[in-house]
């Protein structure tokens, strides 16, 4: 019997019982499209990382003080404002180099408040990360050389203290202090819910004198082509050995923090897939239990058609064919659902929702998988019917 | 005892059982189906079998149609022992030299005359198309021409027995080996299969062999054979041929 006509075989037999066919798809069917819609939600968390990460600025490099790692908390700095300049001297351009200090603070216009991240950084920052202006100016050399107490504000910080007004030139207080606004941040959107558009930047000099503290607690460069990420970074973390013996110190690449996010994000993706897989798993079983009920229901059939002169393997063909095939189906409308719920979800919640090519490829290649699998025992008995025992049963 | 092996020694049998025994083992307890049974069937013969209920007719007849294997002797198809056959070429024999009739019609439910009938081909690897033409021409042979694409269930009991006639028919086997075809027709119905069972070992000659409980019916066969405790008790020549009547 040839492969086309057993397809043509069980086809006809899974039409015959159709609501049964569509009753015991339904478990594949959900595993199906349970992993290609948290495929595409991990997928679409993971691309999400990588545009805020790039969105960042191009070719960039952090330096922290101590060892940077996920699970360890970061050391306390005792990098100096001066260090800035040690720097520029490495990379050769004191335009991409800056410092930060970042703390939590409210800050205040009249009666409306907001709990901002506070950042001191210094007027190159333009130069180095993507932070275009909306309103206003960032801030300029000579604010930052004297410690001025200017501020430029992030989007929602501006519409919370200042709704519907240009807050250029209005005074407001970080943590008591009087500060002028000379700048509003163009909006940036949110990442997972959590808004980008909360922080305020000010001189670092100006940071120095508010929050207390000498120390920077990180710089930033940019270096001029990809490949001189490697060596500059080697050089500065080099440099800063040298100055202060004993201390530690690392460099950080936005291909680092990709490569962690994304593996933790990958393995965060394959966990749920993992558990959408149980419920493939159970539908398998579902279609092992429904193919031995038919091979039972067709005993008589099955001794007729080996009496007709089908061998055991042509048998066994047709109802591994027949499993097969019931699985691919509820594959096939598996992923449709899947895809179509991963765009459901896309648009209508934050989640974010990307469908890798592979993820339907694969599903389906599992579907598939599992038809055989759980297709096997009741197809081998259905082969090893004796004819005349098959043909007796009713 | 006359048979023809007797008359034309030498020729080749269709089926030939030698020393033939069946052993069912039921709860650990040995039934003795067939207890030795040595028979030539030869080819376009037309013969009967009869005995009382549970002789062991049945058992012969899927013996000898090698839908089972003996549990001891040997069973040789145009000459060839099954025994040394696999599944496969002993599904093969079963395709190609073999057409059984059932007493109870056995035909696929929800499939046409004409694709009941086709269902012996598709194992032989034969294309859609040949295969309705076979199968129609197999139909027209049983007077069934006209009822091609009716279901089993909008067919008279006769009319069912004669696609399956037409079935068995299909693969111009050497043997066609019928278990109480007429069991469950009426008399006229009955009548009618007999009768083209004869035309076509008469005209095609295709081997008969029928097992039946009437009188009437096993009369009407060239040879009878009878069965009594899985033994061969009488096997005969009928000179009066009911097939050449026809
Ligand atoms: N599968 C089986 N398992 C055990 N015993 C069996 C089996 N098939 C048949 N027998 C026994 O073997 C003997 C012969 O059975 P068989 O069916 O060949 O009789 P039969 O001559 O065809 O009878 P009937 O005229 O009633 O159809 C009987 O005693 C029966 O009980
Ligand atoms: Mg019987």
């Amino acid at each position: 019997m040839n492969p086309l006509e057993s397809l043509r075989v069980a086809g006809e037999s899974l039409a015959a019982n159709r609501l049964r066919s569509l009753l015991t798809m339904i478990g594949v069917i959900i595993g199906v499209a349970a992993v290609v819609v948290l495929v595409a939600i991990g997928g679409g968390a993971k691309s999400m990382v990588e545009n805020e990460v790039e969105g960042l600025g191009s070719n960039i490099i952090l330096i922290v003080p101590g060892k940077f790692a996920f699970g360890t908390a970061p050391s306390l700095s005792r990098l100096q404002y001066s260090d800035i300049d040690l720097a520029a001297r490495v990379v050769g351009s004191p335009d991409d180099v800056t410092a930060s200090i970042t703390s939590g603070e409210e800050v205040r216009s009249g009666p409306l408040d907001f709990f901002a991240t506070v950042q001191g950084l210094t007027q190159t920052v333009p130069q180095i990360f993507n932070r275009p202006i909306a309103q206003g100016a960032y801030l300029t050399k000579a604010d930052v050389d004297t410690g001025a107490r200017v501020v430029v504000l992030g989007a929602d910080v501006a519409s919370a203290l200042f709704p519907g007004e240009d807050p250029v030139g209005r005074p407001v207080t970080i943590a008591g202090v009087r500060f002028r606004v000379v700048g509003v941040a163009v909006r940036r959107g949110s990442a997972f819910g959590v808004s980008q558009d909360s922080q305020v930047d000010i001189p670092i000099t100006a940071a120095q004198r508010l929050f207390g503290v000498s120390a920077v607690q990180d710089l930033a460069v940019k270096a001029p082509t990809p490949d001189r990420i490697k060596p500059l970074s080697d050089q500065l973390v080099a440099a800063l050995s040298a100055k202060y013996p004993g201390e530690r110190f690392s460099a950080v690449t936005q291909d680092q923090i990709l490569g962690t996010i994304g593996r933790i994000l990958s393995l965060l993706t394959l966990v749920l897939a993992a558990i959408a897989g149980i419920s493939l798993l159970v539908g398998g079983v579902g279609v092992s239990n429904i193919m031995l009920v038919g091979v039972r229901e067709r005993t008589r059939e099955i001794g007729l058609r080996k009496a007709l002169g089908a061998r055991q393997r042509d048998v066994t063909l047709q109802f591994l064919i027949e499993a097969v095939l019931l699985t691919a189906v509820g594959g096939a409308i598996g992923i449709l659902l899947g895809v179509a719920i991963s765009a459901a979800v896309g648009a209508l919640s934050p989640l974010p929702t990307q469908i890798a090519w592979w993820s339907p490829a694969v599903a389906f290649a599992v579907s598939v998988a599992v038809g055989v699998f759980f297709g096997v025992v009741p197809a081998r008995r259905a082969g090893r019917l004796d004819p005349v025992v098959a043909l007796r049963t009713d | 005892m006359t048979t023809l092996a007797d008359v034309a020694p030498g020729v080749a049998a269709a089926i030939e059982a030698r020393d033939v025994r069946r052993v069912y083992r039921l709860d650990g307890v040995d039934v003795d189906a067939l207890r030795g049974v040595s028979l030539r069937i030869e080819e376009g013969e037309y013969v009967a079998i009869t005995g009382p209920s549970g002789s062991g007719k049945s058992t012969l007849m899927h013996l000898l149609g090698c839908l089972d294997r003996p549990t001891s002797g040997s069973l040789l198809v145009g000459g060839r022992d099954i025994a040394r056959l696999g599944d496969a070429d002993l599904a093969q024999v079963r395709n190609e030299e073999i057409g059984f009739v059932f007493q109870s019609f056995q035909l696929l439910a929800r499939t046409s005359a004409l694709d009941n009938v086709a269902l012996p081909l598709v194992y032989r690897g034969i294309g859609r198309g040949e295969r309705r033409r076979r199968a129609k021409e197999a139909l027209e042979a049983v007077r069934l021409g006209h009822r091609l694409g009716h279901r089993p269930t909008q067919l008279s009991g006769g009319e069912q027995q004669r696609v399956a006639i037409a079935r068995a028919l299909v693969g111009e086997p050497r043997v066609l080996l019928a278990d109480e075809p007429t069991g469950n027709l009426d008399t006229v119905n009955g009548d009618e299969v007999m009768t083209i069972l004869e035309r076509l070992n008469g005209e095609r000659g295709v081997a008969v062999v029928l097992v039946t409980h009437e009188a009437e019916v096993a009369a009407r066969a060239r040879r009878l054979i009878r069965i009594r405790d899985g033994l061969v008790v009488e096997d005969t020549i009928v000179a009066h041929g009911a097939a050449v009547r026809s």
